[in-house]
């Protein structure tokens, strides 16, 4: 018997090891933009199709759920507005807070580094709505400083509310993206003899930007989505008003679901917009690391 | 018992720290029915959504052009649409539409009850996450493990279920670990349609005997005890599943 051994002795591909976890890996299949209209149109097209039903059922008198949301759309839009506001003033606070929660927390003293963990660890660990009654029930609703009343409405006490967990995030961002760094740029940063604060701003943080923009962007997604909640305690926002929009047209059970849906179409095209760009950022980082 | 009770009855007379929870049965029978329902909720739609996760991210893998479609159109809407206004849409707005059916007393009631709708949307919405989890765990095994299984006879659910999941699942546990975290701590947005939850339970307590940074305190320590003792059971399974000589999992 021949033994053919032209044959190459390495296998054709790299031994099986498993591969490193990603969990934004890219979608090769879609390309972004077509899944974003396809999936409006989809929600679009349900929409109509449960308005079309209502259609049937409504008298003749009666508004068509799609008519209905043509008449208030003004109004419900100035509600998604102030969901918006609310959310870029919880994350512009949260933000900085959380920054120099996260800061505290790669500290070199220790007792500071312990307060700052347990902190972060606290407010992660507490449900958003949790916080949200927190600041909602034990914030005052007005200062009194040196005579002078500043009121605290509710809206104010929301954007607290919110803030807590988005400084809890944001601290364990920083602490990742600043421990994500090799321990080289730290010691040569000192061999050429800046101290601890120089190279913290100069050197360290300018290189972690780049790392903590998506979880960042990412966080402002879920900041945003939550901010509905604050009609739970009593906020004017978009789900108040969708249920004072029913009230409005007479409380008809079938105008329900095409409202929320539309609450729903709001949100998704403001935030699948900001995912698909944090993916993309994420991608083009992975590369250039 | 009543050591215990008349203790905390004399900690509210000295201190004002009103801890009805402990000292009066009726308040205390409600919070632990409370915490109870916490603990179904969280229980129920963490089993769901990990099933939906592990299905749908089969599904993403389907040749069916249509079906991954579907998956995926899941999983966008569901992850950029607040869940609240989720549980809002299904709760009011499909729960309006479904006929009504007579209960046992012969009252006309919902089809689908709170609770039942709460763990519907919490488990599509946690699941939506799953999926994508399970989805990248899957892409982290190699392409030559699935051909070594086809080549061994497998069909492609058996590939899946025997070789692909086990690894998976592995692999993508401490992402699923954080995501079931967050489904525990959402379990509080079923607040919103009256499930009486720690939440509604502790709001109901809070104005009957107005203390509300006590019972404020008590929910943000029951909560973090909840998320501790959850972490804790998702670490000793890590550990148990370890695949050796992968990670730290030799190490132990």
């Amino acid at each position: 018997m021949i033994r053919d051994t032209s044959a190459p002795a390495a296998p054709a591909h790299p031994l099986p090891v498993l591969l490193p976890f990603r969990l934004t890996a890219p979608q090769r299949r879609f390309p972004p933009l077509r899944l974003t209209l396809l999936h409006a149109l989809g929600i679009v097209g349900l929409g109509l199709l449960i308005a079309g039903g209502a259609h049937a059922q409504a008298g003749v008198n009666q508004l068509s759920a799609f008519g209905v949301i043509i008449k208030w759309f003004p109004l419900l839009m100035s509600g998604f507005l102030f969901n918006i506001l609310i959310s870029v003033l919880s994350m512009a606070l949260g933000t900085v807070a959380g920054v120099g929660l996260g800061l505290a927390s790669i500290s070199l003293s220790t007792p500071l580094r312990r307060i700052a963990w347990g902190l972060t660890q606290f407010f992660r660990n507490a449900p958003w709505l949790v916080l949200l009654f927190f600041a909602m029930f034990m914030i005052p609703f007005e200062f009194r400083i040196f005579g002078v009343t500043i009121p605290f409405p509710d809206w104010v006490k929301a954007v607290i509310g919110f803030a807590l967990p988005v400084m809890a995030n944001m601290s364990e961002i920083v602490r990742g993206a600043v421990g994500s760094l090799p321990s080289g740029q730290w010691e040569a940063a000192e061999s050429l003899a800046f101290s601890r604060r120089q190279t913290m701003w100069m050197i360290i943080l300018p290189q972690c930007l780049k790392r903590m923009l998506p979880p960042w962007m990412n966080l402002y997604t879920l900041v945003t989505m939550a901010t509905v909640q604050a009609s739970i305690v009593g906020v004017t926002e978009m789900l108040t008003l969708i249920a004072q929009v029913h009230a409005a047209e007479g409380g008809r059970p079938d105008l329900l679901a095409p409202l929320y849906g539309f609450a729903m179409l709001c949100f998704f095209i403001y935030c699948y917009p900001i995912e698909l760009w944090t993916r993309r950022l994420e991608r083009r980082f992975h590369l250039h690391q | 018992m009543d050591l215990v009770a008349d203790w905390f009855r004399h900690l509210y007379d000295t201190t004002g720290i009103n801890l009805t929870i402990v000292y009066d049965p009726y308040d205390r029978q409600r919070f632990l029915s409370g915490l109870g329902m916490t603990i179904y909720l969280s229980v129920v739609s963490i089993i769901i959504s990990t099933i939906i996760g592990a299905i749908g991210a089969w599904a993403q893998g389907s040749p069916a052009r249509a079906i991954r479609a579907f998956v995926n159109g899941f999983v966008v809407l569901f992850r950029n649409t607040p869940p609240l206004v989720q549980i809002f849409f299904f709760y009011f707005g499909l729960g309006q539409i479904l006929p009504r059916v007579e209960n046992d007393d012969g009252m006309m009631v919902q089809m689908i009850s709170n609770v039942q709708w709460a763990i519907i949307s919490l488990s599509l919405f946690a699941g939506a996450y799953n999926v994508e989890i399970f989805r990248s765990g899957i892409e982290a095994v190699p392409r030559t493990t699935t051909e070594a299984a086809e080549a061994l006879g497998y069909t492609r659910l058996g590939v899946y279920r025997h070789v692909l999941l086990p690894l998976a699942l592995r692999i993508c546990l401490p992402a699923l670990n954080n995501n079931l975290v967050n489904l525990l701590k959402t379990t509080t947005l079923a607040y919103a349609i009256a499930v009486p939850e720690t939440l509604y339970v502790s709001k109901q307590i809070w104005n009957d005997s107005q203390n509300v940074p006590v019972m404020m305190t008590v929910l943000l320590i029951v909560y973090t005890a909840l998320v501790g003792i959850l972490v804790y059971i998702m670490n000793r399974w890590e550990r148990f599943l370890s695949i050796p000589g992968y990670g730290q999992g030799a190490a132990r």
